[in-house]
């Protein structure tokens, strides 16, 4: 009793939000799995159990390995890329540059613009349109005697188009990497850097044996936060080139299936294995996260 | 450490910073800057092509003139394209402001919870809590879709709540570690005098606690005002937000570039000003968001 009315104002206070998590978090996610098991088409839910078909059915779709390619692709350039341009930034600012904060706020504006009003801009920049009608980027590099840089971006018929929009999702999102970056090398002591160059370690030693081992938890966290963005991107896409199968992906499927085909059941199994994908990396690195703060 | 500090000439040669310094040292700031400059202007060439394009005369405008600057000034794009998106800013307005305040408040109490007022079994709450952060959000809409109908909210209020819910995770996340950098001896004291749990957070711990405010404040109304997927999900016409607005003129074969891109730069401005006045507090929302490695 007495233990009871020590936390009870406590619990009183985080049940709200624990009780709207609950339903809105686990719930749906139950709620979701239960219609992939069940049969439902068309706007009347029909929750009725039918097995595991819908998701039986996924590998022989091509529409969906299509997609699951697509996202590889993206994520793979979009991870890579925004890591390597963040991480450049943020060595390049590191050393106290004059005008730090006006640096900062352009490599970071980016992030304060919607994925619709980004995707708009980038649209006309990435036009793969010629002769008279030549816009974007690639009249620009003609303009600068760069034409053998012209290129179709996302209208490629290749395997890549899904690349050119990595492009504007690393516009985006490598300043976030650069700040994460930042806060870790400002992190490193300066005592211990010193230590190392007493010791005759050059500048690149105490990069590798110094500062690199106290950066992989900021690119840990870096890669979970820029990979799960790229699983579930679906504005960008959508807004890009709604039509285009060339870069739509799984996220962009579920609602297609869902809300315009009105398979609901098909919609809630891709929407399932995009939870497990983004759960690979997340659970993970929640897990350590919070364990290891515990140690501290 | 600077490495354009330069070293007293009567110092011995390691006294202020203990690097020996090569003779391509002013060689590599040099390229530094350089290498910055050249980021930044790639940086802003797509909010070049935004301001000069959207403040174009329209008759001035063509793929051929895209990175030409305008001969003069003109707000005749923005006064066509207003009347289309007034209706969606003001529904933004009205949702993204009370989300972000309601979010920070739930956020703010349960942060101090799991920060100063530890129960049982809160080291398993807060990570459930996070992974409401890294769900895609496709594997919540089916349920959404039918709850909210259910309940008779496919509207604006329904929206408000689900951004509520939805930034719940973050907010919480940003004040337990604000709450957790507080030292204790303040919760104590505040015990010490008798204060309960409610007396202590209401008048003690949130008090002290506008910058996490501000930072929680600034996150959530961002991501409610940038969101997409919820507003097309939850809302019909009358209650769109302003990038379904903006998506919707821009996504037209028959509207202009021009006028897309005035549409986007409009739609931009309220985050971009926060981001501007405020944007010290964004960047720790951005930490926040990191969890700590």
């Amino acid at each position: 009793m007495h233990r009871l009315r020590r936390w009870a104002p406590g619990l009183l206070l985080v049940s709200p939000s624990l009780i709207l998590l609950g339903i809105f978090v686990y719930g749906f996610l139950g709620w979701n799995l239960r219609v992939s098991l069940s049969d439902w088409r068309g706007l009347r839910p029909d929750y009725a159990y039918a097995g595991t078909g819908n998701y039986r059915k996924l590998p022989d779709d091509t529409r969906f390995t299509d997609d699951v390619q697509n996202v590889l692709v993206f994520t793979v350039v979009f991870v890579v890329g925004t890591l390597v341009v963040g991480f450049l930034l943020a060595t390049l600012i590191e050393r106290r540059v004059r005008f730090e904060g006006f640096f900062r706020g352009v490599f970071l504006f980016p992030m304060a613009i919607s994925f619709i009003a980004t995707a708009i801009v980038w649209r006309w920049l990435l036009s793969n349109a010629q002769g008279n009608q030549e816009t974007g980027l690639n009249k620009l590099f003609g303009q600068l005697h760069l034409g053998f840089l012209a290129n179709s971006w996302f209208k490629s018929k290749t395997m890549w188009a899904p690349a050119a929009i990595a492009l504007p999702a690393g516009w985006a999102l490598s300043g976030y990497v650069m700040a994460l970056f930042l806060a870790g090398l400002r992190g490193v002591p300066d005592d211990l850097r010193e230590a190392a160059r007493v010791d005759g370690a050059n500048e690149p030693r105490v990069f590798w044996h110094v500062v690199r081992p106290m950066l992989l938890p900021v690119l840990m966290s870096a890669v979970v936060i820029l990979a799960h963005i790229s699983l579930k991107t679906f504005d960008l896409m959508f807004a890009m080139d709604v039509e285009s199968r060339k870069i739509e992906t799984p996220a962009l499927y579920m609602w297609f299936t869902t809300f315009d085909g009105l398979n609901f059941s098909r919609g809630a199994a891709i929407a399932t294995l995009l939870v497990l994908g983004i759960s690979v990396v997340t659970v993970p690195y929640i897990t350590y996260s919070v364990r290891s703060e515990r140690k501290r | 450490m600077s490495t354009v500090s330069t070293v007293p000439a009567a110092a011995p040669a390691l006294a202020t910073d203990g690097r020996i310094r090569s003779r391509w040292a002013p060689w590599i700031t040099a390229s530094r800057y350089a290498a910055l400059v050249g980021l930044v202007v790639v940086f802003l060439v797509p909010l070049y092509v935004l301001v000069i394009t959207a403040f174009k005369d329209p008759t001035q405008v063509s793929p051929k003139q895209m990175w030409a600057l305008p001969d003069s000034v003109s707000l005749e794009t923005f006064r066509t394209v207003w009347p289309t998106m007034k209706d969606g800013f003001r529904n933004s307005i009205v949702m993204a402001v009370p989300a972000a305040v309601i979010a920070s408040f739930l956020g703010a109490a349960n942060g101090f919870v799991l920060s100063k007022w530890r129960f049982p079994g809160a080291d398993v709450v807060f990570p459930l809590i996070l992974f409401g952060m890294f769900i895609p959000y496709q594997a919540i809409l089916i349920p959404l879709n039918q709850l909210m109908r259910d309940l008779d909210m496919h509207d604006l209020t329904g929206l408000t709540l689900v951004h509520v819910v939805y930034g719940l995770p973050i907010t919480t996340l940003i004040f337990r570690s604000y709450f957790g950098g507080l030292s204790d001896e303040l919760i104590d004291a505040a015990q010490v005098d008798g204060a309960g749990m409610l007396r202590t957070f209401f008048f003690v711990a949130l008090p002290v606690a506008l910058p996490a405010f501000a930072v929680a404040i600034i996150w959530e109304f961002t991501s409610a005002w940038n969101d997409f997927i919820f507003g097309l999900v939850l809302t019909s016409r009358q209650d769109w937000p302003v990038t379904i607005a903006l998506n919707n003129i821009a996504g037209s074969q028959v509207v202009p570039f021009h006028q897309a891109v005035a549409a986007a730069l409009l739609a931009s401005v309220p985050t971009l000003v926060v981001y501007v006045l405020m944007g010290r507090f964004f960047m720790r929302g951005l930490m926040a968001g990191a969890l700590k490695g």
